[in-house]
């Protein structure tokens, strides 16, 4: 944990640590600290005084329709990114984990797509499924399936699943992958001899040894569908059709520079900083156990 | 005996058309988007649009480049270039300094240092979008490429990796530094920065993909159109109100976004897997 041997200087380390802590201290503990602080102050409308509310805004806040409407969005939303992006790169990554030719070109051909960014994929899927001239759009039409995702919230919800998913699935593979490789294959040669099946040795032995990876992976998924995922939405939905695409991140977007609603916005913002808190617990934590294993 | 299950036989061909038939899925939104940037407008407008590229790639992309909608592609691309390399470097430049001052040094507070920079991963930008926004417009910083960059260039996961890294170099060579006579630069400088240069690579593709992907940061601080970034650029690209977009010219700039950070995964796959697998332990 620490070295025994040190240089000894009085000034230097703080030389050193002072642009990190500058910048920490400028752009995340001062705007952190406004955020706490503006929470508890209702601004007038001309911005020239705040009446002081405490917990005024919070209360709003729960006791507000949109907001617990966006609070079970991001849930929902979240849930469905987590899995449909896990579930697709397990199945990739057990047949990666298969085969031997050509496994490494498999293995390029599923990483790119963690290189582009959520706005940009964003606008991928808004291509293909624009209503007017999107070629996925026409063949459903074609098929009778109207579909227009600007006015029906389960294809607006649908469509920014996919395309949050669809660029999460490589960074899943990838983990799922060097979990799958790690098992011992002697251990699943065993079951084979004793004549398990394909499916019986994936739910009996390979699926309990991968669980570390499914955990952390479950973890990093959930911060990636609450936090990262902004691009997604306002490229495609901008939070629509009404509400049904507006997750928690969203809101205090669209709240603090669209309505400016800064009270609201800041309470939002204490709110999800909870949030990120609880999450990062979670992970280290589980970071921990790991270490013992 | 490692082939011995299923590595024969029908299972294994299936086993390749379903990796192919997932890939193929996975890689067909970039496919139709680049069928888009080589066609004329008129072609998307009426659908079905083109299955197969057409003739038009040199003069969508030419367009895109020097014209695009607001403000030239290419421009777009320098900016984003500024940005990307901007915050990766700053990232990597402190983060190796408060790593070096953390594990090789002992003074006053060091661990209530560790412990501020430790907390930065709590609050993501995401979550402080308006308060951070108003400091950045306190500084006078909005549309300036101090802006883009400043306030995302600390790093708690670039600080712990070369922690990390540093906690496992042998102590015997501070010792023997000691004994030469160098003092903690020249130790930093000719010994340390060498061997650190793998995880500075790794580092270096990880944070660059970061950077040059950001979009809400850029979003709030760009109003002027000359200093957009690619990635935040293209949603700006679309009519805002029943006009049809130019979709041959956004999908050729969404595809010129893109292909950065991506060749960058597939050139450097190695180390952007060590990085991607370093930087969450």
């Amino acid at each position: 944990m620490h070295k025994r041997v040190v240089f000894n200087n009085r000034v230097l380390p703080y030389l050193l640590l002072a642009p990190q802590i500058l910048v920490t201290l400028v752009f995340f503990f001062w705007p952190a600290g406004q955020a706490i602080y503006q929470s508890a102050y209702i601004p007038d409308p001309f911005g020239l005084s705040s009446q002081f509310v405490g917990f005024g805004n919070f209360e709003f806040l729960l006791s507000d329709r949109y907001y617990l409407a966006s609070f079970k969005t991001t849930v929902i939303f979240s849930t469905l990114v987590t899995v449909l992006s896990m579930g697709a790169a397990l199945w990739l990554a057990v047949m990666a984990d298969r085969v031997i030719k050509g496994s490494s070109a498999y293995k390029t051909l599923l990483v790119w797509p963690y290189a582009v960014a959520p706005a940009v994929a964003g606008v991928l899927w808004l291509f293909m499924f624009n209503p007017n001239v999107g070629l996925v759009a026409w063949y459903l039409k074609a098929m009778g399936y109207d579909w227009n995702h600007v006015l029906n919230d389960g294809e607006a919800m649908g469509l920014v699943v996919v395309a949050s998913a669809w660029r999460q699935i490589s960074y899943n593979f990838l983990f799922f992958l060097a979990g799958l490789q790690a098992i011992p294959k002697s251990v699943i040669e065993a079951a084979a001899i004793d004549g398990a099946s394909f499916a019986r040795r994936f739910w009996t032995i390979v699926f309990p040894l991968l669980s570390p990876t499914t955990f952390f992976l479950l973890v990093v998924n959930i911060v990636y569908a609450f936090f990262e995922t902004f691009g997604v939405i306002h490229t495609i939905t901008a939070g629509g059709p009404q509400q049904a695409t507006t997750i928690l991140v969203y809101k205090v977007f669209s709240d603090g520079f669209v309505g400016q609603d800064l009270g609201s916005s800041a309470a939002q913002s204490v709110i999800l900083l909870f949030v990120v808190g609880l999450l990062t617990v979670v992970q280290f934590r589980y970071i921990e156990r790991k270490v013992h294993y | 005996m490692s082939g011995m299950v299923e590595k024969h036989g029908l299972g294994i061909w299936l086993t390749h058309l379903g990796l192919i038939i997932g890939i193929a899925i996975i890689c067909f939104p970039i496919y139709m988007a680049f069928v888009a940037s080589t066609v004329t407008q008129p072609e998307i407008a009426r659908p079905p649009m083109p299955l197969l590229p057409g003739g038009h790639f040199i003069e969508n992309y030419t367009a895109a480049l020097t014209r695009g909608v607001n403000s030239p592609v290419l421009l777009m691309l320098f900016n984003s270039s500024v940005m990307a390399l901007g915050i990766t470097i700053g990232k990597i430049v402190i983060s190796i300094i408060s790593a070096y001052a953390i594990v090789y040094f002992r003074f006053p507070f060091r661990m209530a240092f560790f412990w501020m920079i430790f907390l930065t991963l709590m609050l993501p930008v995401e979550v402080r979008i308006v308060p951070t926004y108003e400091v950045v417009a306190g500084f006078g910083m909005l549309n300036s490429y101090t802006g883009l960059i400043l306030p995302l260039v600390a790093s708690a996961t670039a600080t712990f990796l070369f922690r990390q890294f540093f906690l496992t170099v042998p102590d015997e060579l501070i010792e023997a530094a000691r004994v030469d006579g160098a003092g903690p630069v020249r130790f930093f400088i000719d010994i340390l920065l060498p061997m650190s240069r793998t995880n500075i690579a790794a580092l270096f593709v990880i944070l660059f993909i970061y950077g040059w992907n950001q979009y809400l940061w850029p979003l709030l601080i760009t109003t002027k159109p000359d200093m957009n970034t690619i990635v935040m650029g293209i949603k700006q690209m679309f009519p805002s109100g029943d006009d049809i977009a130019d979709w041959p010219v956004i999908m050729a700039t969404t595809l010129l976004a893109m292909l950065p950070p991506v060749a960058v995964v597939i050139f450097m796959q190695g180390l952007f897997v060590k990085g991607l697998v370093e930087s969450e332990k």
